[in-house]
């Protein structure tokens, strides 16, 4: 068993806004292992961003409440001071953001900001330290290093300013890579490259990958094991074969039903999951995607825990349903033929 | 087969539970209601407007305390009159002249309060006119050219703003360069450039005639020195919003030009529009404290705030009351109208960091 | 970059043109009635009135007006007729003094004012924020020369102290010290407004910086809270303060401190304005209203270029 990494321990974190208290996160768990990537799938508000930001200390402020433990090699980091927290940042875990434009500052050029990242960890000179960048740069598929570490970011195209941010991110070898939905923002050719090149670098530098997406195509490719996470909490989780092939969920059946695929007959229509996430301020009583389920029944009005079942080891999920009648109905759902829910 | 005992699951049995839904789901809300919502906590912000409003208020009611309190109008001279104050009859303006062979100033008399029954309860100018009366007809006018003056600006800020932002090309251009050309004067000199040049005679053109005395001169001159400071920023908000979808999608539906600037642009410019509106007011009402105060606003004897300070600065040192009342008037009004605008902004775009209970 | 140059420049110099064609149509066109009478002033005689008309060509065509206004502007042949004095030298007589009021306030306004604004951002939603941020509204809201006739009149003419010397100029050279005691009262009331404007202005564009993910990034890159601030924050945050203190700055150079030179009765350009109002006199108020409109002409070309330089997005390539 590879060396553990992470651990993240029943994790909550809360908001107090205006309009009331957000329970962004509620009771999130998840280890990560060297050399293994993490993939965690959801729709927009279903926390995934904010459990990455917070594994990094960036939800931190005057209105936000955590509780649980989020345990980097020993140490819970909720509980460590801004100061510690800053020698953990880009050190021991990197990231990287949704829109490389944005998240690059505009007026300093690419190779000054890499050399920031490497001196505020790293006791190197700044000759040294632009060595290291043009290194990095290059490693990151960036052609003529040497000259482009001195052009500004809107001199770069999208594809690579998300390279440059990896290299960035990299820059001091951190044991972790947080990659928050790094190919949204760009073309779809650019983002399996950028996918590969983040798969390539993760052998290269040994390190673990936490790649989070709304996208399940994304992760098919990479990611070892899946978490799918509805309205703040893990809904399923499983390794990525179990969870294509057997998938637990209804609401996975719905991501996955929505993905258009040329080995099946084409739909009239392609499936969407029918209703919106629900207000993160009031929350329905029972299980959270009752809602929208389909399948759902009497038993839906009481909570699910995130239980292993006997037939899928290994593979946990949070529905009443039988594991039979899942498998019985699965496939009509993915297909878009089960009942919508009214 | 494992089924649940408590119910069968059956395709109606879906439906029907999905009827009952009773959780709450996420309510759309339009920006109006959230910055209304904003705006009613604060409650800083809303008693700025109250004192506003209040000032405003008081003003209107110029001629009525200046009948039932004063007993008398704001450009009456009582320069050679007498008053009871207290039972004892003092002179208006005292007489100066050469006493126990000291050369002594003729002096106003100082605010009397309550003593003289409602009568210079601030005092009296040099030309015996009450100051309290002044005050309030020189605030009706002060705002009235405060606010008539915005009123006019922004609306046509707003209407150079959508004709440049929307049609670009040599429209854009010639309306640019307008903007342009007035931002190079400093906007103290322009107004007094302006005022000045038509306190003399008056405006006498296409058809139009005004007098040189009137209110319409500084409102005027005011409400044109600043388009160029409203017009630029939105124009530019104009030029943004251009860029974005739903505009296009209104032109490919075959939506007029007309329609298009006031169903699509302004609608999203008027956030803008109402924060820009109250801080021009307060910027207006010290403009023109300043034009007056320096002699190319209203002109003798029509009292205004900035008038008042002007006229009283010659007194400062034996009775302060006549620069200071002005000045104070003002100080409130404007302070009242920042901050209230201040909220507002805030209401419409939140960006500070508020600490919640929780 | 050079062309960049070049086409500001000339834009600017079309400007300076349009700008004195304004001036002619403000004084000469604007009012109606008889120019030759009003620039004579209130003392003219006919004859005065009749060689005016000549010499400024009322008599001849529009163009030829303007032709000749120009020609009197620029070759310092303007002259008040009320004062006898030539407009040009009784400008340049008074720069000392503006020059003097504009550099010293601009310095304690951009200084205060940035302080204000990062120490208000960083305390941002608590009492202390809100505290500066009334008192920065108060400053707003009040008038300058207000605030000015105040101080004289507490600080200066007796009322309560006597601490400041009575207004007027004191030149550099002739003694540093009263030079600097004397400008001291006109430089804090000139500076208190803007230093509530700029605070606010600056706190603004913090708390919004603060939000960009540029600054996030920032922050997981493991930066501390002070490079973060100072490199990625304030940097951003500053460019629109000081290309506005660019345009302020040379809009008070150009004779918009007149409110505060009058009031302290310092004599300089502002004031020379503010005189001639007050007496109806054109001249002056012409020259001094182009002398103005000049400055800041050539202030934006140079703000223009400074903000290009701070902005490499803004750089022509």
């Amino acid at each position: 068993m590879a060396e553990r990494l992470l651990e993240v321990d029943d994790l909550s974190v809360h908001f107090a806004t205006g309009d009331g208290i957000v329970h962004a996160v509620d009771g999130v768990s998840f280890e990560l292992e060297r050399g293994k990537v993490l993939g965690i799938v959801g729709e927009s508000g279903s926390g995934k961003s904010v459990t990455a930001m917070t594994i990094m200390g960036l939800t931190r402020d005057i209105n936000s409440r955590f509780s649980g433990a989020v345990n980097y090699q020993g140490r819970n980091l909720l509980e460590l001071s801004d100061a510690e927290m800053q020698s953990y940042r880009g050190n021991e875990i990197g990231m990287i953001f949704q829109d490389p434009m944005t998240s690059l500052n505009p007026v300093y050029r690419i190779g000054e900001q890499i050399v920031e990242a490497i001196q505020a960890h790293e006791k190197m000179d700044k000759r040294g330290a632009r060595r290291r960048a043009v290194e990095l740069l290059r490693q990151v598929g960036i052609p003529n290093p040497e000259q482009r570490v001195d052009d500004f970011p809107h001199q770069f195209s999208g594809g690579m300013r998300q390279r440059a941010m990896i290299a960035m991110a990299l820059s001091c070898n951190p044991a972790i890579l947080i990659a928050d939905e790094p190919t949204t923002a760009l073309d779809v050719t650019i983002q399996a490259q950028i996918i590969e090149l983040i798969s390539r670098l993760k052998d290269d530098f040994n390190s673990a990958v936490i790649m989070i997406t709304h996208d399940l195509g994304v992760v098919a490719d990479i990611a070892d094991e899946i978490i799918v996470m509805y309205a703040g909490r893990v809904v399923e989780r499983a390794d990525k074969r179990s969870l294509f092939y057997d998938p637990q969920m209804p609401y996975t059946w719905g991501l996955l039903g929505s993905i258009p695929r040329l080995d099946r007959p084409r739909p009239e229509r392609l499936h969407s999951i029918k209703g919106a996430p629900p207000s993160v301020i009031n929350m329905p009583p029972g299980c959270k995607f009752r809602p929208r389920c389909p399948h759902a029944f009497e038993k839906c009005m009481e909570e699910p825990e995130l239980e292993n079942r006997v037939e899928t080891p290994g593979h946990l999920d949070r529905c009443w349903l039988d594991v039979e009648v899942k498998r019985s109905v699965r496939d009509a759902t993915i297909a878009g033929e089960a009942p919508e829910a009214a | 087969m494992a089924q649940p005992a408590e119910s069968e699951f059956t395709l109606d049995t879906a439906a029907e539970l999905a009827a009952r839904d009773d959780s709450t789901v996420i309510r759309g809300r339009s920006p109006w209601y959230l910055a209304w919502r904003r705006l009613r906590r604060n409650y800083f912000a809303f008693a700025s407007l109250a004192l506003f409003i209040l000032i405003v208020l008081v003003c209107a009611f110029a001629p009525f305390y200046a009948n039932h309190v004063a007993h008398t109008g704001p450009n009456t001279q009582h320069v050679l009159d007498q008053v009871t104050v207290n039972g004892k009859k003092v002179d208006v303006v005292s007489a100066g002249g050469v006493i126990k062979g000291k050369l002594v100033p003729s002096i106003p008399i100082g605010p009397q309060w309550g003593a003289a029954g409602g009568k210079f309860v601030l005092g009296a100018d040099t030309l015996g006119r009450d100051v309290a009366v002044r005050l309030l007809y020189g605030g009706r006018n002060s705002l009235l050219v405060g606010i008539g003056s915005s009123a006019i600006c922004v609306f046509f800020a707003i209407i150079l703003a959508l004709l440049a932002g929307y049609f670009g090309g040599w429209i854009d251009f010639v309306i640019t360069r307008f903007f342009d050309l007035f931002y190079a004067f400093p906007v103290v000199l322009l107004g007094i450039a302006l005022g000045s040049a038509l306190a003399i005679n008056g405006f006498h053109h296409f058809g139009i005639n005004i007098q040189s005395g009137s209110l319409w001169i500084p409102l005027l001159v005011i409400s044109y020195v600043l388009i160029p400071y409203v017009g630029r920023p939105l124009r530019g908000q104009v030029l943004s919003l251009r860029e974005k979808e739903f505009v296009e999608a209104s032109i490919s539906q075959g939506a007029s030009p007309l329609r298009v600037m006031f169903s699509e642009l302004l609608p999203n410019i008027t956030s803008s529009v109402l924060v820009f509106f109250t801080l021009i007011i307060a910027n207006n009402i010290v403009l023109e404290a300043a034009l007056s105060f320096l002699g190319a606003g209203v002109q003798d004897p029509t009292p205004s705030w900035g008038k008042l300070i002007a006229d009283g600065q010659r007194l400062i040192v034996t009775r302060p009351m006549l620069a200071l009342a002005p000045g104070i008037a003002i100080v409130l009004t404007v302070l009242s109208l920042n901050i209230f605008g201040d909220g507002l902004r805030d209401a419409l775009d939140p960006r500070a960091k508020v600490r919640v209970e929780h | 970059m050079l062309t960049f140059f070049a086409r500001r420049f000339v834009g600017a110099i079309l400007v300076c043109i349009a700008v004195t064609f304004i001036v002619f149509v403000i004084f000469i066109v604007v009012p109606g009635g008889d120019p030759a009478q009003r620039i004579g002033g209130k003392n003219a005689t006919p004859q005065l009135i009749v060689n005016i008309r000549h010499s400024w060509g009322f008599d001849r065509p529009f163009y030829y007006q303007y032709w000749l206004l120009m020609k009197k502007m620029f070759s310092g042949d303007l002259v008040s007729y009320t004062s006898q004095q030539n407009v040009i030298s009784q400008i340049v007589q008074g720069v000392p003094a503006t020059f003097s009021l504009t550099i010293g306030a601009g310095i304690i306004w951009l200084f205060f004012g940035i302080l204000v604004g990062v120490i208000s951002a960083m305390r941002a939603g608590r009492w202390s924020d809100r505290l500066i941020t009334v008192l920065a509204l108060i400053g707003i809201s009040m008038p300058v020369f207000w605030l000015g006739i105040i101080c004289r009149y507490y600080l200066a003419e007796g009322g309560i102290a006597t601490i400041f010397p009575d207004g007027e100029y004191v030149g550099l050279t002739e003694n540093p010290f009263q030079w600097f005691w004397h400008l001291f009262l006109p430089w804090i009331v000139l500076a208190v407004l803007f230093i509530g404007f700029y605070g606010r202005v600056l706190r603004g564009n913090i708390l919004d910086t603060i939000n960009e993910d540029y600054v996030r990034t920032a922050k997981s890159k493991g930066l501390s809270p002070r490079r973060i601030m100072r490199k990625h924050v304030l940097r951003t945050s500053l460019i629109p303060v000081i290309t506005l203190f660019g345009l302020d700055f040379a809009a008070v150079l150009g004779g918009g401190a007149i409110l505060t030179e009058t009031v302290f009765d310092l004599h300089g350009v502002g004031q020379y304005a503010a005189q001639s109002i007050n007496n109806f006199d054109l001249p002056p108020i012409m020259g001094v209203t182009m002398y103005g409109a000049f400055f800041i002409t050539i202030f934006s070309v140079l703000v223009d270029l400074f903000y290009a330089y701070l902005d490499p997005r803004i750089r022509p390539t």
